[in-house]
């Protein structure tokens, strides 16, 4: 699997990569986007919204979107470095919120995919908004490849290959 | 007992958008997230998003602290550590938490959330959360 074709597998990942964020109710209602997507690295944005204040008097985005954002920036850069076939769920994830991030401003994590094998892939991501030099939140994390998702991804090809047909 | 902070955190936009509800007993309380679509990760399992469940047991010891003591501010988060121990299912998630220390400037909480049986739990938040107890911090 290591040993496709690059501009392949990057053809693939771009196809993919949109699916699982746009497949995710979740993200979708947060409003998440992906900026960019390589084999180990991911970027994805979420607007700033009045629907997603935590503290109404400063107006800051609430702690959960910035988590809901790592977990799913991290996600999709375990995707891609897990060979971008199966999503993988999340098995821990570790964020130190540095500071709340300024009211109005979008929130951009950036994630890298340190290490994948097997079904196992570690990552690690900020969280900044405007200035990757002054994050808002850094996160550690590690994905699997769980039994679940590969018996979901097994149904939804055979119902695809089904449909074809 | 800080019983408005309480209702302000439920009223948040974020918190009242994903629906996070309390039953609480005098200074004990269970979050019930109830299910809805929106917190739907991956459809075809289908699970919950890892970040909405999160997001839940972040909210629920925010809950926690504020009905263990008076406080004068929302409790906002220093660090979580969140392991996933089984796919949420399309279903409501419930959390309890255990404030393990409240100090006068940080507490420590640890919070499990469960679906169907206590014992199955699907995640649990290790988290260090920055407090101001009324009357502890009246100088800032």
């Amino acid at each position: 699997m290591d040993e496709e074709d690059p501009e392949e597998f990057q053809k693939r990942l771009d196809t993919l990569a949109p699916l699982v964020v746009d497949g995710a109710p979740y993200a979708v209602s947060l409003g998440f986007k992906i900026l960019e997507m390589t084999r180990n690295r991911a970027v994805m944005t979420t607007p700033y919204s009045e629907d997603l204040v935590g503290d109404p008097e400063a107006g800051t985005l609430h702690g959960g979107v910035v988590t809901a954002l790592l977990d799913h920036c991290c996600g999709m850069a375990a995707f891609g470095g897990l060979g971008a076939r199966h999503t993988p769920a999340t098995l821990d994830l570790r964020i130190d919120y540095m500071r709340p991030a300024k009211p109005g401003c979008d929130i951009t994590a950036e994630a890298q995919c340190l290490k994948s094998h097997g079904l196992v892939a570690f990552v690690r991501a900020t969280a900044h908004d405007g200035d990757p030099d002054d994050p808002v939140a850094i996160a550690q994390a590690a994905f699997m490849i769980s039994g679940a998702s590969k018996a979901a991804h097994k149904r939804a090809y055979e119902a695809f290959k089904a449909a074809e047909s | 007992m800080s019983e408005v902070l309480l209702e302000t955190l439920l009223a948040t936009p974020f918190v009242s958008r994903i629906g996070v509800q309390v039953e609480q007993k005098g200074t004990e309380l269970t979050g019930v997230l109830p299910f809805q679509d929106t917190l739907v990760g991956n459809p075809l399992i289908p699970a919950l998003h890892g970040g909405a469940v999160g997001a839940f047991l972040e909210v629920v010891a925010s809950a926690s602290l504020l009905v263990s003591q008076p406080m004068a501010r929302l409790p906002r988060p220093i660090d979580v550590a969140i392991d996933y121990l089984r796919p949420a299912r399309a279903q409501d998630v419930y959390a309890r938490a255990i404030v393990a220390r409240s100090g006068r400037r940080v507490a420590n909480v640890r919070v499990e959330a469960w679906q169907g049986r206590t014992e199955a739990p699907v995640a649990t938040l290790h988290g260090h959360f920055l407090i101001t107890p009324k009357g502890a911090d009246d100088e800032s």
